[in-house]
């Protein structure tokens, strides 16, 4: 019996590179953007609208954003896809895999969008 | 396994409940693994609001940013900060189980993979903190 060919190791190795971004690179994000940064443990110099459109939208700093963002979506796109097979839903297998790794692609295109007119 | 006896002689498939991941701790474990993708993704796509606000301009940036302090986004915030510190950690530890490192033809001991990784991780935090606030 031969296997049948699939997109699988495609969406596998974003699902993995994903994970990779997601463990080293978010819970700083996380903490800096989320928390320290709203409730105020950072000063105004670092956080002015000035300060920020300038770090956001050098160059170097929008491809790390980018890296940062879009990669993750595919880690959440094939976790979230195998966790509902795993609640029962293994009928729906091409809806929900479609939705899945289609919104994670909405999701990267929306970041180049977004990061294009900083 | 023998299948029941039964007049028309049909197999019986048992049918896996949706709450299988209550049964026990480490299955439940598991699932918490697994939700902790959906709030990193909810945060990143946060996180991409507010820099569409910063493209937007200086209202529309504070005023997003007014949004973040409500205690409801702080404390979403917080919980994805611990579902984040989770998935870094098992992944640490899932990855250097299942990746084989050899140094001079020895295995590298995983335990020892997952805490180089972990120190990987708190450099690598210190660093785009150092480059958050002074760069």
């Amino acid at each position: 019996m031969t296997a049948r060919k699939t997109s699988e190791p495609f969406w596998w190795a974003l699902f993995s590179a994903g994970g990779v971004v997601a463990a080293f690179l978010v819970p700083i994000h996380l903490f800096l953007h989320g928390i320290a940064v709203p409730l105020g443990w950072v000063s105004a110099d670092v956080t002015s609208y000035e300060r920020m459109r300038a770090l956001f939208g050098h160059q170097l700093v929008k491809i790390y954003l980018f890296v940062l963002i879009a990669l993750p979506l595919y880690h959440w796109a094939h976790r979230f896809r195998f966790t509902l097979y795993d609640l029962g839903l293994k009928d729906l297998r091409t809806p929900i895999a479609i939705l899945c790794y289609g919104a994670a692609v909405i999701g990267t295109v929306a970041t180049v969008g977004v990061l294009l007119l900083v | 396994m023998n299948a029941p006896i039964a007049e028309k002689s049909r197999l019986y498939y048992p049918k896996m409940p949706i709450t299988w991941w209550l049964r026990n701790l480490n299955y439940f474990l598991f699932m918490l693994r697994e939700l902790s993708s959906v709030f990193i993704a909810i945060f990143l796509v946060v996180f991409l609001v507010q820099i569409a606000a910063l493209a937007r301009g200086p209202e529309a940036y504070t005023t997003f940013m007014r949004k973040l302090e409500s205690p409801g986004w702080i404390i979403f915030h917080v919980v994805a900060l611990l579902f984040a510190l989770y998935h870094s950690y098992t992944w640490f530890d899932l990855t250097s189980k299942v990746q084989v490192v050899r140094l001079r033809g020895r295995q590298v001991p995983p335990s020892l993979v997952t805490a180089v990784n972990i120190g990987v991780w708190l450099v690598l935090s210190f660093v785009i903190l150092l480059l958050f606030l002074f760069a």
